[in-house]
């Protein structure tokens, strides 16, 4: 089977400049390929190249290099295009439209049978809890309300693959709660789904994996765990007793007393040479827990590293 | 028609009919047509000739200005607004968006010259208080002045697809000032010899010819208009507005879309 969508070698190089047009690479080759019913979160800082890698996923911007398919067929084929679904960036809808209007004029687009559009934009409004905004002019809508409106607009044909950019910006906690929810959702009926963030929390909760992009580059692929694992972690040590061995401070150890216990968080590698301590000490260890590095951290460690490189080749 | 172009079409035709300038533009037209009866009613034994003339140059003017007005911003406001992209992204092919996009504002035309062709007919009622047969002949112009709207779209259309609005207006306004001379453009290269006679000649030959298109003076006068004359320009008409039409799609088909 095909996967749901295979990035082979997508490159996108703009030229800029009036007079002297000079050449801006914004995408270095780009190889990715995500399975289907997985739900990968493509992240990256502003201006990383997410929103071209996105464009030219969907056709709008041309690739200088490389190709792209989904479902097995290329990117610009119609009859992909009826099978997938799109939320852009910070959307704006034609705001002379009501909800209702908008979603009957896309589904009209996207190939919906006549008696079914109706009903399926209904749906679509409840889902993204707009049913009694329906008929309102989107130009009075706010900004969360229109991000709903264009999540609606992406699921309404029922896609198969979705893809979002930045599909939390300018929603309350709540909206971002709820769209989470609606991932969840669309994960549970196989929807492949492909988003775009650069709020790393978002994708920790909801990727089966993620990929990570900067300047144009993509530094890193895989599951979340995977990819923090590869972090340095640091690991809390609780022990019994209101003294700190000597020997900690130079193992880089963190201490902070309270009451007849003291917690210590050291890096992962002096793990065995602290117990050790302890052990000489004839102090009582009560617990040794490995704490996981955070995606941000990875993300974080990455762009350190690949500005160091830049620094390093200058 | 496909079911996509149609829907294009519906909604930049609804766009255009809950836009309030559109009307503001449509009363304008209006009361200039209204004003012809009073322009009119001071010119002796010519009120019918003033009221065709003023009302028949209103339709034509206000309509290129709506044409122009609307049909620079179809490609341009969607693509700084982003509305393209979910349009795109859908089993759209982008020449079906420029035509349905086309259709729509020639439609919003053609309804609009409609209803400002019954203001004319109304004031021309009021002036001569009964028709007479020669004023059908005000149809075949109304009907030229519509084939000129079809041209205009299409122009405004094309400069849309790869210029900023106000460049596009300044193009599609400029083309329809020099169309409306072309007869004389023709006339001046037809006097010139070399180079510079092929020059005018090319440039005569390659902006409309709106001149041909405008019969405002001769049904103004009661002159009937000769089938030949309708069937050439209705040819003309399709004719160029399908060559720009064919370039929008062309420059539009490979345009990145940032």
């Amino acid at each position: 089977m095909a996967p749901a969508i295979e990035i082979l070698g997508l490159e996108k190089t703009y030229m800029v400049g009036f007079w002297r047009k000079r050449p801006k690479l914004a995408l270095k080759p780009l190889h990715l390929t995500v399975e289907e019913g997985e739900v990968l979160g493509f992240l990256g800082p502003n201006g990383a190249g997410k929103t071209t890698t996105l464009k030219m996923l969907m056709g709008l911007v041309f690739p200088t290099a490389g190709e792209a398919k989904i479902l097995g067929m290329d990117v610009n084929d119609p009859e992909v295009k009826a099978k997938i679904g799109f939320l852009p960036e910070q959307p704006y809808f034609y705001d002379y439209l009501t909800a209702r209007e908008l979603l009957a004029y896309y589904g009209r687009l996207s190939g919906v049978a006549g008696k079914q559009i109706v009903k399926r934009a209904e749906t679509m409004l409840a889902r993204v809890g707009l049913q009694d905004s329906a008929d309102v002019q989107l130009r009075k809508f706010s900004k969360g309300m229109l991000q709903r409106v264009g999540i609606a607009q992406a699921i309404l044909h029922d896609p198969q693959v979705v893809f979002l950019d930045e599909p939390m910006s300018g929603l309350d906690p709540m909206g971002r709660r709820e769209v989470r929810d609606l991932m969840g959702e669309l994960k549970k009926e196989g929807k492949t789904v492909f988003f775009s963030t650069h709020v790393l929390s978002d994708a920790e909760a909801l990727c089966d994996r993620v990929a990570v992009i900067h300047q144009g580059e993509l530094r890193g692929v895989g599951a979340v765990a995977e990819l923090t694992s590869s972090v340095h972690g640091t690991v809390e040590l609780v022990w019994q007793g209101k003294s700190v061995p000597a020997s900690m401070k130079t193992l880089n150890a963190d201490c902070q007393i309270t009451g007849d216990t003291v917690r210590a968080v050291i890096p992962e590698e002096n793990q065995d040479l602290a117990i050790d301590a302890l052990r000489r000490d004839k102090l009582r260890l009560i617990s040794v827990i490995p704490m996981r590095a955070t995606l941000e951290e990875y993300f974080v460690e990455r762009l350190k590293r690949a500005e160091t490189s830049v620094g390093g080749t200058a | 028609m496909n079911a996509r172009i149609m829907s294009i079409a519906s909604n930049t035709f609804r766009e255009a009919v809950r836009d309030r300038v559109l009307y503001n533009l449509i009363g304008f037209a209006l009361l200039l047509s209204g004003a012809a009866i009073f322009v009119g009613q001071i010119s002796i034994d010519i009120e019918k000739l003033v009221v065709i003339n003023l009302g028949l140059t209103a339709v034509s003017l206000f309509g290129i200005v709506i044409a122009i007005f609307i049909g620079i911003g179809l490609v341009s406001k969607e693509i700084d607004k982003r509305t393209l992209y979910t349009v795109l992204s859908r089993p759209v092919r982008r020449w079906e968006f420029i035509i349905g996009k086309y259709f729509g504002l020639a439609g919003t035309l053609v309804v609009n010259a409609f209803f400002m062709a019954i203001g004319v007919f109304a004031a021309l009622l009021y002036v001569a208080h009964h028709y007479q047969a020669s004023d059908g002949w005000i149809l075949v112009a109304l009907y030229f002045i519509i084939l000129q709207f079809l041209i205009i779209c299409s122009l405004a259309l094309l400069f849309s697809s790869f210029s900023s609005p106000l460049l596009s207006a300044v193009f599609a306004f400029s083309l329809f000032v020099i169309g409306s001379f072309s007869e004389d453009l023709r006339g001046f290269a037809a006097l010139v010899k070399g180079p510079a006679g092929w020059v005018a000649t090319g440039i005569a030959y390659l902006v409309p010819n709106f001149s041909a298109l405008n019969v405002i003076g001769m049904v103004a006068h009661g002159q009937a208009i000769a089938s030949r004359l309708i069937a050439l320009n209705t040819l003309y008409a399709l004719l160029y507005s399908a060559v720009a039409l064919s370039g929008a799609v062309l420059i539009f088909q490979h345009r990145n879309l940032k």
